[in-house]
């Protein structure tokens, strides 16, 4: 049974691209063939991670070659959380791409090429799941980032082109060093099965083994964006289109942290790097959320978010123990639904206030409430406020930390709670201002601009109570005038003033956000573009989304006891090795 | 069989030359770099099968003399990815000549703006230049402000801030021009 299922969640998808590609003159076939597609690899990875959970790891032999010289796919239960996780997820962005596609018109587009990209990017992270050697690894590493690039410079736009450079380059570096890293790995060992380079690695003399580690860590921290290696990150994801971007902040990144799982349990478990790596998580999670916090734009906030979060599982790779390593696993899990489902509703916020810059946006909550509650949710659960997920996964990381004692896990226990808090502050700055200020409140810098350009010579003074102040939202100025504790004097003369910032905010109101209902509130009754309601496919997709965010709080439980089962066979490598080699686990 | 010295000095100078490449801000030197990079990686593969042997074909050459050929085919499969990722590479490139007329490793405006970023801030905007409705309640800052020991009053020390403006029981405008 598993054996039949293990290879599909690579080959539909590759079989799914060509076929997509072969119906790509029809729309809407070429979107049912590619849904159909994820939602049968999301069934068998299901199937496969209760399968796992059940009867411990399994291996297959691609072509019955026999096992160290064939190529193998190893399912176990990383491997299969992952694995339902990450087709989840492109299910779920799937859909979102859908429709918006079809809200823009996207018959019309030649981009008929995004779906089969699509699913050639998710054979790829299913293949880097279930690799069980590492040049199959490289191979499915390869895959993906192939298909990213594409769709990380779909439609050839300058700035898409621009992002794409630096992502591309980065990435060839990485893969090359993964190369270099694997011919030495041959050289040193003559394998490349994992399972077989679990024992040979260990008989190497401890310089060679700290060479080859680090080689490998280094080029996989890259692709995960741990610290002095995330610089490409920030700069090239917000620029690609919404989905394309929730699914690689989601998936991409993790595929890395998963690869260093691997490479820290599997085949060096003497923990030689642990340190290294404790401190590289600590910069991590630091200088990521500071970051974060200097921002102005919804996107780079959240790409910030993410790189600091990689800190977390970094950390709990780094603890070495089966409380820490579950504590990783959950988060990764946590954080790929997590993040994608931000970078989705981002999306949707660039549709509603036509913008992603926070300078620029106001009113949403007012514009639409259900968008308000479709950030607040996972926001909240991002910065990890009780009781959803975000929270079990930091307090099992940071209990890990507790237990272990140390004073550097201590002093990641404590930058782990302050990047927590800091996460709060990003996303509560995205909240109250996006969403709570008035809508017509212009960007800070354009303000003292706009009013000078406004109270030209010709401008008379109002008084107090003038219908101008109707211009406002809020529509009662004059009586909060009256309010206002500074002596009537000065509120004179600020007057004056503020009816010229009246005009000028009302005007700006009426370009920068057009698309909101306050506009209806505003004094002047201009006829304002009616506004377009979110395309329902896009806000559905999200809900649910936000939904699957939700319901991991809610199987917290038992997520939380895969992963801790999946620690322990990690930290074990005993099923691991039975799985590959059959029987004792000894190496032929 | 002696192991050869020719193969890691090539592999370390095409290293060498190729981080000296990528490291240029032309897009053109960075394919180069890459592709001489992605060359040495390769002889890098294919040196780890240790000394030269015959071809790995059962029946032309006994199996104790074959040279290994797993990193042969591993080279293959690395040769086609490098191949293909610097064909896009180039294409890339070319989109991007043919869009800004430049082939250099392009700037993030966004950073740049955000370093950049100075001074006012919404969150931390001083509430004396907010129009009065936008103001956080009670705000009286600027009476602070010039307050003095003897000043009894706010009225008094506005008074005298404002002196020659009417003052506040009457509802009029500052005259043109007066400043703070």
């Amino acid at each position: 049974m598993i054996s039949v299922l293990t290879p599909l969640p690579v080959l539909l998808p590759l079989l799914g691209a060509a076929g997509a590609l072969l119906v790509g003159r029809h729309p809407w076939t070429q979107r049912a063939l590619s849904i159909l597609v994820l939602s049968a690899v999301l069934t068998v990875s299901v199937a496969l991670l209760l399968l796992a959970d059940v009867d411990g790891a399994a291996a297959i032999s691609v072509g019955g070659w026999p096992v160290p010289l064939g190529i193998v796919l190893v399912v176990d239960r990383l491997s299969a959380l992952m694995l339902v996780v990450a087709s989840g997820v492109g299910l779920g962005v799937l859909v979102f791409a859908v429709g918006q596609g079809s809200a823009d018109g996207g018959e019309q587009t030649p981009l008929s090429i995004f779906h089969p990209t699509f699913l050639v990017l998710m054979a790829g992270v299913a293949n880097a799941f279930l690799a069980g050697d590492l040049f199959n690894l490289y191979v499915g590493f390869e895959i993906l980032l192939t298909a990213s690039y594409v769709l990380l410079t779909l439609g050839g736009s300058a700035p898409r082109i621009r992002a794409g450079i630096t992502y591309i380059v980065v990435s060839l570096l990485s893969s090359l060093l993964f190369l270099a890293a694997i011919a030495l790995v041959y050289a040193s060992t003559g394998t490349v099965n994992m399972a077989q380079l679990a024992g040979r690695l260990a008989d190497l003399p401890a310089g060679t083994q700290l060479l080859l580690q680090s080689m490998l860590l280094i080029a996989f921290a890259i692709k995960a964006a741990v610290f002095p290696l995330s610089a490409w990150l920030p700069d090239s994801y917000p620029t690609a289109p919404a989905p394309v971007t929730a699914v690689f902040a989601g998936l991409l990144t993790k595929v890395g942290v998963y690869a260093i799982i691997r490479t820290q349990t599997l085949l060096f478990p003497t923990g030689a790097l642990d340190d290294v790596l404790m401190w590289a998580a600590l910069a991590t999670m630091v200088v990521g959320i500071l970051g974060a916090v200097a921002q102005t734009d919804i996107r780079r906030i959240l790409s910030f978010t993410l790189v600091s979060h990689i800190g977390y599982m970094v950390f709990g790779i780094s603890l070495a123990t089966t409380a820490g390593l579950a504590g990783a696993v959950f988060y990764v899990a946590h954080h790929i639904a997590i993040q994608t489902t931000l970078f989705l509703v981002a999306g949707l916020v660039e549709r509603q206030g036509g913008s992603t810059a926070i300078d620029r946006l106001g009113g949403l909550a007012k514009a639409s409430p259900l968008l308000g509650v479709l950030f607040f949710v996972p926001a909240m659960n991002l910065a990890g406020i009780p009781p959803f997920s975000g929270f079990i996964g930091k307090l099992g990381l940071l209990q890990a930390g507790v237990q272990d004692g140390g004073w550097l896990p201590l002093t990641l226990v404590a930058a782990g709670a302050v990047t927590s808090l800091l996460t709060l502050l990003a996303v509560s700055r995205v909240w109250s201002r996006a969403f709570w200020r008035p809508a017509a409140q212009p960007p800070a810098q354009d303000t003292d601009r706009a009013a000078a350009a406004d109270a030209g010579p010709e401008l008379v003074p109002e008084p107090v109570g003038s219908p101008v102040t109707g211009d406002r939202p809020s529509g009662d100025g004059a009586a909060r005038d009256g309010r206002t504790p500074a002596g009537a004097t000065v509120a004179g003369g600020r007057r004056w003033r503020a009816s010229a910032r009246r005009a000028a905010w009302a005007r700006h109101a009426a370009v920068a956000t057009a698309s909101t209902p306050a506009a209806d509130q505003m004094g002047d009754h201009r006829v304002q573009p009616p506004l377009e309601p979110l395309p329902l496919i896009m806000v559905t997709s999200t809900t649910a989304m936000v939904a699957v965010t939700v319901s991991l709080t809610l199987l917290a439980g038992p997520l939380y006891g895969v992963a801790e089962r999946a620690a322990g066979d990690l930290r074990d490598r005993g099923p691991y090795l039975e799985a590959v080699f059959g029987g004792t686990g000894e190496a032929p | 069989m002696t192991p050869t010295v020719v193969l890691p000095l090539v592999i370390g100078g095409l290293y060498a030359a190729g981080v000296y490449l990528l490291l240029d801000r032309s897009l053109t030197r960075v394919v180069l770099g890459f592709l001489l990079m992605g060359n040495a990686t390769n002889l890098l593969v294919l040196s780890a099968a240790g000394p030269a042997g015959g071809p790995p074909i059962i029946g032309v050459t006994e199996p104790e003399d074959m040279s290994d050929p797993l990193p042969q085919a591993l080279v293959l499969t690395a040769i086609v990815i490098t191949f293909g990722i610097a064909s896009f590479l180039l294409a890339i490139i070319h989109r991007s000549w043919r869009l800004v007329r430049q082939e250099v490793v392009g700037v993030d405006e966004e950073d740049r703006r955000v370093a950049r970023r100075e001074g006012v801030h919404a969150d931390e905007l001083d509430p004396d230049d907010l129009a009065p409705e936008d103001r956080p309640a009670a705000h009286a800052d600027s009476l602070h402000r010039t307050a003095r020991a003897g000043d009894s009053t706010a009225e008094e020390a506005l008074a005298r801030r404002y002196a020659g403006i009417p003052s506040d029981d009457i509802d009029l405008p500052p005259t043109r021009g007066a400043s703070r």
